[in-house]
């Protein structure tokens, strides 16, 4: 190990401050971070942890305190200067140019160059040498959008690395992963390790902080609350750390919080045969009122395509969808929403928040739309809404005004969580509901999940997370390219008989 | 438990600072008034009689009133052009449309029996009509909104001749004459019309969930989208309204001279009112708008241009004067450049 | 006194261009193309028009070609009178330069080209001359006209409706006026401000005079167009002003409606931009055709209208 054999911090911060307007995002933070090690930072939602890696990234300029690269004090006022002193990142959304080549990508902007032209051959040949290093064998001159999220991340590491990085700093590369890629991209982060690269890491996911790192820093509230070797400090004492407070980890094992349901008298929708060419085959799917229905599958495999054909963003060009025993014609979100739907999407920063408009109009927004242009909810309506919501999940914000995109990752999700059941839907489809959200916070949405089931709603929910959804779901779909392969319902479903039907020939 | 980490805190503190952080939220909109103040103030240096105002025949007159009364198109157009470009759209047409409502209205009124009402009304609906078209267009078209309004803005003129016969069309009408050259309680009628209809677009926005989910739609159309918003038909009103106020600028600006000009009515002028937009503070890309500070941002420009006027520069000064002025305001609006100058301050007081 | 005389002279060239009358003589016919720029305005058409009406009567044989804005028309259309092996080519410039290749090439084929209106920057021994309105001269006659007008008065202040800034046509008028006032002594032009050749912009100016100057003290009021003059009368008339015998006007282009202004007494005289050129036009090509040598510019003549032909006039434009 090479945990302890390192005296000296390639980098280091000390007593590393900011706040934006009253809120101190960061306060009095040393953080030390040796070569040849993975260290994991964590905390929860709105912690300081993407406040910590922008300001040793440049983004963000710093209102006290120092950080020190080998012991010499640095300042650097953007990415690229960052950059240049040997400071890589890797942030969740790929910086890259997705409609340029793998190769183009990797070589964008310090490209060899042979009579005063860009080198294509040798572009070429590079970029294969060089992500061969990695253990990848992919054709470079293709379109970097045309590879999966795992092989795009494993692409801006290597661009990373490859301009003379010595940290690298990855805020939760393995979000939008499946299992299998994320142990693709631990076996890079492993080599890199190997190789002497300081790596720091930032994900709510415990199990990989167990399996990849050596050294654990926890913020709470902008503080530095410990920092342990993860070896000493196994999870029970660490989610304390992290909350402030202990939590009953709903250990899936015995779960008997899974409510029953009497299917089939009392169904909200029914799809049948709903698919559309090219997106997904046809298939036929019905969801209960107070009954919760997972879909499983690997990412690709059809489960986000079908959410959005039932909440018509993309219109279904076969079968037909019955809303308490209706026909329902579903040709956009607007149709869905009249009918009684919501949904979650996946992708928070594109499909959810409105970054620049307030806390407030992101939660009421649903809402609002649902009833129309002219029967305005009022100022003081919507703050009661807005309040009650932050107050119910527990959003970390100084007030309802703050501009949305302000918030953390975390609590960014939330509020599009909040936007959805603020419109009181008796449908909901929550797409990976729990992404970036933190240990605490995910326990609770899970109970809301439930409580809202027990309410009566009939819920829809994609999650890679297995545990989770054999947690709460009644009824498990298992999709694989584009198809349905099978249906598990009630102790059928366990991790195993979900992973054994995605891996069935 | 989180709920005691931030809320109850902040709670506590925040009514307090309540009007202190309003203000410093809101710095961006107080900005435009201030500028105006300042530029009111320059122009009384230059000539001490600017804030004089006299009664000529019952009617106020003087170079305050002059600003009020001449910033009336462009103010008409700033409101028009602050919904479009919160949905992140731009309307270059305003200015074609312009001399295409005073074209149809200077020769209805001319050469038929209509009523003027009727002819004020059919204009106004011509105005609706280039509205429609270019939310068309850029809605269910997918057409950039910069070229889509461009093809009414090169065309529309054209159009605007056909009617006028290339001619400036003349008329004699005290009804239609009465919208830009009439006189009510002292002060010219436009004043009121562009106050009439900046409170009712104010009210149609803001007291109804419209403006809300304009913003929406320019701040994330896509996003907007998922959560059930039409967005397309808010793109499409937006231009529709646009159009209506171009229409009624169209009308002042002819009955102000008792005829039609094809050629040059509201030439540029949308222009000046994309500018009086973002001196107001409403981001070209579109989001958050502010229609108050819209108006006065329209206002700002007519106060230099007045000012301009009476200052005795030569007139090859005056493109110069205006440049320099603007640039300036926009400069101070600049967040970046208050930052670069934060820092420059600072890191010159570090060595000391 | 030095002021008297050069009035006097003034005076007497303009009468001896409004008297100066065309003699038209029974002529052998000729081919002459005629390649315009487009038809961006109303003066445009009419000096269009009156080309081609003066080339009929003269028994000229016009072939016409409308540009549309574009210069590569123009080019086009010389290249197709040269094949056409026309007597003389007249170009209406859309821009100045870029003329040098297809004019080496009518001079190749041995076709004189004459240019109309506005200037080009080719070299000077590639065409014959330019026959063009002379905006200075307009800017003289202007003043020249408001001198004699105002010739008892002790003092007369002037304000100025500037055209569009930049434009050969408000740089010219202003300079010729500016010129001509500055030898009498009672005239002063106290302020100039661009009313971009519009009505709107006209008023607004105008608007801003009364404001900032005492409207008693003002005298006269010159506008580098009709177009803005009659803006401007809109604006006296709000302000509880006689236009034209309050504050007395001169104007330039001698439109339609500024004939109906002056018979309502609300202006006193405009000077006359004429559209119609082709007399002396095709009197150039001819006497070059007859072997004559011609100066380097043929200005076309400029007149002045008043209040008392002015219905006359009008009748006689609007009548046919
Ligand atoms: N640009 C900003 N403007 C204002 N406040 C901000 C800004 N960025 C972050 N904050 C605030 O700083 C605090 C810390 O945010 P940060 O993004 O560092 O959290 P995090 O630990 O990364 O959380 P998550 O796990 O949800 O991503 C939050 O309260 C957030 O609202
Ligand atoms: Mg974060």
């Amino acid at each position: 190990m090479f945990t302890n054999a390192h005296p000296i911090a390639v980098l280091k911060t000390e007593k590393l401050t900011k706040s934006f307007g009253s809120v101190k995002a960061l306060s009095n933070v040393d953080f030390n971070l040796y070569a040849g090690e993975v260290h994991a930072v964590l905390g929860e939602n709105g912690a300081g942890k993407s406040t910590l890696i922008k300001l040793i990234t440049g983004v963000y300029n710093k209102d006290h305190g120092a950080i020190l690269l080998d012991g010499k004090a640095i300042e650097p006022h953007s990415p690229h200067e960052a950059q240049s002193l040997g400071i890589s990142a890797v942030y969740q959304e790929i910086n890259l140019v997705p409609t340029l080549s793998v190769a183009e990508n990797l070589y964008l902007g310090r490209q060899p160059m042979r009579w005063g032209m860009i080198d294509t051959r040798r572009v070429n040949t590079n970029a294969k040498a060089l992500l061969k290093t990695y253990d990848l064998n992919i054709d470079v001159t293709r379109t970097l959008s045309t590879f999966s999220t795992a092989i795009q991340q494993i692409v801006a590491i290597a661009r990373g690395v490859d301009m003379s990085a010595r940290v690298l700093i990855l805020d939760e590369p393995t979000a939008s992963l499946d299992a299998n890629e994320v142990q693709m991209l631990f076996g890079v982060i492993s080599l890199l390790k190997a190789r002497g690269i300081a790596i720091l890491l930032i994900t709510h996911f415990l199990d990989q902080v167990y399996q990849i790192s050596d050294r654990i820093t926890v913020l709470r509230n902008g503080e530095k609350v410990g920092e342990h070797l993860t070896a000493d400090l196994p999870k029970r004492q660490l989610i304390p750390l992290m909350l402030g407070r202990d939590l009953a980890i709903n250990d899936p094992a015995d779960s008997t919080a899974r409510i029953t349901s009497d299917t089939g008298t009392n169904t909200f929708l029914q799809a049948e045969g709903i698919g559309r060419h090219g997106m997904l085959h046809p298939l036929d799917l019905h969801v209960d009122k107070g009954e919760i229905v997972g879909l499983a599958g690997l990412l690709g495999s059809g489960r986000t395509e079908a959410a959005k054909l039932l909440f018509g963003i993309v219109p279904h060009d076969a079968g037909d969808v019955r809303v308490k025993g209706k026909k329902v014609l579903l040709r956009s979100p607007r149709d869905a929403v009249q009918n009684g739907f919501g949904m979650c999407p996946e992708d928070r920063k594109v499909e959810g928040i409105l970054a620049e408009l307030s806390v407030r109009e992101n939660i009421v927004l649903a809402l609002q739309a649902k009833q129309g242009w002219f029967n305005s909810l009022g100022h003081k309506r919507q703050q009661e809404i807005a309040e009650e919501m932050i107050r119910a999940l527990h959003i970390v914000t100084p007030d309802s005004n703050k501009p949305a995109g302000e918030l953390s990752g975390g609590n960014q999700q939330k509020v599009i969580l909040a936007r959805w059941l603020a419109s009181q839907p008796e449908f909901l489809i929550l797409d990976e509901p729990t992404r970036g959200i933190d240990v605490g916070a995910h326990a609770e949405i899970i109970q809301i999940i439930k409580r809202l089931c027990a309410e009566g709603m009939a819920l829809l929910v994609i999650s890679s997370e297995l545990a989770e959804v054999v947690d709460y779901s009644h009824r498990v779909i298992v999709l694989r390219d584009r198809q349905k392969l099978t249906e598990l319902s009630g102790e059928e479903i366990t991790e195993q008989t979900i992973m054994q039907a995605i891996a069935e020939k | 438990m989180p709920e005691n980490k931030t809320h109850t805190e902040v709670n506590d503190v925040a009514p307090r600072f309540n009007l202190i952080q309003s203000l410093h939220r809101n710095r961006r909109l107080l900005f435009p008034v201030v500028a105006l103040i300042l530029i009111l103030i320059g122009d009384r240096i230059i000539q001490p009689n600017f804030f004089n105002i006299r009664v000529v025949d019952g009617r106020l007159v003087g170079s305050l009133i002059d600003i009020l009364n001449r910033g009336t198109p462009t103010v008409l157009l700033a409101v028009g052009m602050t919904l479009v470009i919160a949905t992140k759209g731009i309307d270059l047409s305003v200015g074609a449309v312009i001399a295409i409502c005073g074209a149809v209205a200077a020769v209805l009124i001319s050469t038929t029996t209509l009523p003027p009402l009727i002819v004020i009304l059919i204009s106004i609906a011509a105005g609706m009509l280039c509205g429609l078209w270019n939310g068309i267009l850029v809605a269910y078209m997918g057409i950039q909104p910069i070229v889509a309004t461009l093809i009414l803005m090169v065309i529309g003129r054209g159009i605007a001749q056909l009617i006028t016969n290339g001619q400036i069309a003349t008329f004699s009408n005290p009804t239609l004459e009465f919208v830009g050259k009439g006189v009510l309680l002292g002060f010219p009628f436009p004043i009121f019309l562009s106050l009439i209809v900046f409170g009712l677009v104010w009210l149609l926005v803001r007291r109804t969930a419209i403006g809300l989910l304009v913003e929406s739609v320019g701040a994330n159309d896509r996003a907007s989208f998922f959560a059930g918003i039409d967005a397309a038909r808010f793109k499409v009103f937006v231009y529709v309204i646009s159009g209506v106020c171009a229409a009624l600028a169209g009308l002042i600006v002819t009955a102000d001279i008792k005829g039609a000009d094809a050629n040059n009515a509201g030439l540029w002028l949308e222009l000046d009112a994309v500018l009086a937009v973002v001196i107001g503070g409403t981001a070209l890309t579109g989001g958050r708008f502010f229609l108050g500070t819209s108006v006065i941002g329209a206002f700002i420009i007519q106060a230099i241009q007045t000012g301009i006027f009476v200052s005795g520069l030569p007139p090859t000064f005056n493109l110069i004067v205006q440049a320099v002025v603007i640039l300036a305001i926009l400069f101070l609006q600049s967040e970046e450049l208050r930052r670069l100058f934060v820092r420059i301050f600072t890191s010159l007081r570090k060595p000391a | 006194m030095r002021s008297r005389q050069l009035l006097l002279a003034v005076l007497v060239t303009i009468f001896a261009i409004l008297g100066s009358a065309v003699l038209v003589h029974a002529q052998d016919q000729i081919t002459v193309g005629f390649a315009q720029t487009g038809s961006e305005s109303g003066w445009r058409t009419a000096f269009t028009e009156a080309m081609i009406a003066e080339a009929e009567s003269q028994n000229i044989n016009l072939i016409f070609s409308d540009g549309q804005q574009k210069q590569e028309n123009q080019i086009a259309a010389l290249r197709s009178f040269i094949a056409q092996g026309v007597d003389a080519i007249i170009l209406a410039p859309l821009v100045e330069t870029g003329w040098d290749e297809v004019f080496q090439e009518a001079q190749d084929a041995g076709i004189p080209v004459f240019i109309i209106d506005r200037n080009v920057t080719a070299d000077p021994s590639l065409y014959v001359t330019r026959i063009a309105s002379d905006f200075v001269y307009e800017g003289r006659l202007a003043a020249a006209w408001l001198a004699t007008a105002t010739a008892n008065r002790e003092q007369c202040n002037i304000v100025e409706l500037y055209g569009t800034v930049g434009s050969s046509a408000a740089i010219d008028r202003a300079t010729g006026f500016a010129e001509t006032i500055a030898l009498f002594p009672n005239l002063e032009l106290v302020a100039s401000q661009s009313g971009d050749f519009t009505r709107t912009g006209g008023k607004e100016v105008m608007e801003s005079f009364l404001n900032s100057l005492d409207p008693a003290s003002i005298c006269a009021v010159f506008g580098h167009n009709d177009d803005m003059l009659i803006g401007a009368i809109e604006a006296m008339k709000e302000a509880g002003i006689d236009p034209a015998d309050d504050i007395l006007t001169v104007s330039v282009d001698a439109i339609d409606d500024i004939f109906v202004s002056m018979m309502n007494g609300d202006a006193n005289a405009t000077v006359l931009l004429s559209p119609n050129m082709g007399v002396q036009a095709y009197a150039a090509i001819r006497s070059y055709l007859a072997g004559e040598t011609l100066p380097a510019l043929i200005p076309v003549p400029s007149a002045m209208y008043f209040q008392d032909t002015a219905a006359e006039e009008y009748a006689a434009r609007t009548g046919g």
